[in-house]
């Protein structure tokens, strides 16, 4: 047991990071999302440039790039400050593409009927279009939250002392234990993708509402 | 029942369709419309599959654009506004104004599933509108008994029948009030013994209203006794037009003629008999 108690205290550096980078990736998801969906060229070319940037290049890649490269370009950020923006615009990229295509997948029928009552385009969208899409965006937000998760393990390379940095360090002063300090990095993981899943489950549930 | 009323020959149009023409690349699917509705006046459109009744109704209601031509709703440009004294190609504010006097009912319902009966009936009254809340919910559960679904207003459009379903599409259209209705083939996606019940509410409303209504329709006794005027679109032209007597039992085109008995032969008998069992 007195390896938790570290690893606990690294985990809070994940977590910390998880709930912020989460907030950026929702934000950047819903942007480029409608980005990708807009009426004005420019606006769809910036946000594909975007979303192919972050989705073909490797979070690692990126995470280096927000804490090395950029102080280079005389643009200082703190390694908490980089994890977070890596990881937020990375996931914000892949998000993006399940709000686009569960907005897509909106029966048309649905803005017809909003269009036939007189519905404005910010109306349809807040009350009839948006509500149906979200139901659909759970399940592939649920998968990459879970992904986001398994992404914070990375940080520790731009030093952040997070859970594996923590175990890291506590396996090189027990080395005859590492098996035993892995499998508790296991078990906290699994535990906060598991609270992560039940959570999702939750929303699902509640955006099924009166469905069947 | 007799549900038709005068319509007042003199009056102004409440929609006036002039020189429309609708192409979707190189087909050319509505050519040089023009069309009058007059308040309160009830037409049925019939024709062949594929010649532009859908998309004249789809026109007048804003969900597309003509190619050419101008629209007029009760005497104002619809798909035009006047800007420095020339006219301009309508912003959506002025779409927004005068979309507010054209409803529609669709052939596949369209409910917002995520919401329940009231709520689906509701939402635009209390949104778009601006009704108090309670207002709209009285009014909507008023119109909902109308349409014989008082007891379902706190169901999901899952849980009813296509009949119902479409009961409701007209309710929450109904509720706006709009000057002219657009029925597009809404019995067409309904199993045979739910026809009835839908139709039945439309002929009560048209009895009733001085709403205009645009139904387009395979139901030939029904467009025979809701129809002040019938119009036979094929290639894109309105070929022939006049009162139901005249164009259902004296066709004068030859593709009309030819229309009316092909469609007897598909669907004439079964399909009197399920009209008459409706309305019975
Ligand atoms: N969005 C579109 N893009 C291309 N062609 C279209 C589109 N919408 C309709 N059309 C074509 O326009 C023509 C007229 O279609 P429309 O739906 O108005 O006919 P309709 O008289 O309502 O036929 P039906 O009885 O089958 O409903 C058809 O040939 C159709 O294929
Ligand atoms: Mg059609």
């Amino acid at each position: 047991m007195q390896f938790v108690t570290p690893l606990l205290e690294g985990l809070k550096v994940n977590l910390e990071i998880l709930v912020v980078s989460t907030l950026l990736a929702f934000l950047m998801a819903f942007l480029a999302g409608f980005g990708r969906l807009a009426k004005y060229r420019v606006v769809r070319g910036i946000t594909l440039v975007y979303v192919e940037v972050f989705r073909g290049t490797s979070l690692l890649v990126q995470l280096f790039w927000m804490y090395f490269a950029l102080p280079a370009m005389h643009v200082n950020v703190s390694a908490m400050a980089a994890a977070i923006i890596a990881l937020g615009l990375n996931y914000g990229a892949y998000g993006s593409e399940v709000v686009r295509s569960c907005l897509l997948a909106v029966p048309k029928g649905q803005t017809e009927a909003s269009i036939a009552l007189n519905m404005t385009y910010p109306l349809r969208m807040r009350r009839i279009i948006l509500p149906q899409a979200w139901r659909m965006m759970l399940p592939g937000f649920g998968n990459l939250q879970i992904e986001l998760l398994k992404g914070t393990s990375l940080v520790y390379l731009i030093t952040l002392a997070d859970i594996t940095y923590k175990g890291m360090i506590l396996r090189s002063a027990n080395i005859s234990q590492q098996s035993l300090i892995f499998a508790w990095m296991l078990v906290i993981y699994f535990v906060v993708a598991y609270a992560l899943v039940l959570l999702i489950r939750y929303f699902e549930r509640r955006a099924a509402v009166g469905r069947g | 029942m007799d549900v038709k009323r005068k319509v007042e020959e003199s009056a102004p149009p409440i929609v006036r369709y002039k020189g429309i023409s609708k192409a979707y690349g190189d087909h050319q699917v509505l050519d040089h419309i023009d069309l009058d509705i007059r308040p309160g006046e009830k037409i049925a459109l019939i024709g062949p599959s594929g010649s532009g009744k859908t998309t004249l109704a789809r026109l007048l209601m804003t969900l597309e654009k003509p190619t050419s031509g101008t629209i007029e709703v009760n005497g104002e440009q619809l798909w035009h506004m006047e800007r420095k004294g020339k006219l301009v190609e309508a912003d959506e504010k002025h779409l927004h104004r005068v979309r507010g006097q054209i409803g529609m009912v669709f052939q596949h319902f369209n409910l917002f599933p995520h919401m329940n009966i009231i709520r689906n009936v509701m939402e635009a009254l209390v949104h778009v509108q601006k009704l108090p809340k309670a207002e709209a919910e009285a009014r909507s559960l008023e119109m909902l008994e109308r349409v014989g679904l008082k007891d379902r207003t706190h169901h999901y459009p899952s849980q009813l029948s296509g009949g119902q379903k479409q009961r409701v599409a007209i309710a929450r259209a109904l509720v706006m009030q709009p000057r002219i209705m657009l029925f597009d083939e809404v019995t067409s996606a309904l199993d045979p013994e739910l026809v009835g019940e839908v139709l039945d509410v439309i002929k009560n409303v048209a009895s009733e209203g001085e709403m205009a209504m645009m139904l387009i329709t395979h139901e030939m006794d029904f467009a025979r006794d809701i129809a002040d005027r019938v119009l036979f679109t094929d290639g894109g032209r309105i070929v022939e037009q006049g009162p139901p007597e005249q164009i259902l039992e004296h066709p004068r085109s030859e593709r009309l003629k030819l229309f009316l008995a092909r469609f007897r032969r598909h669907f004439g008998d079964s399909a009197d008999v399920m009209t008459a069992v409706g309305l019975e």
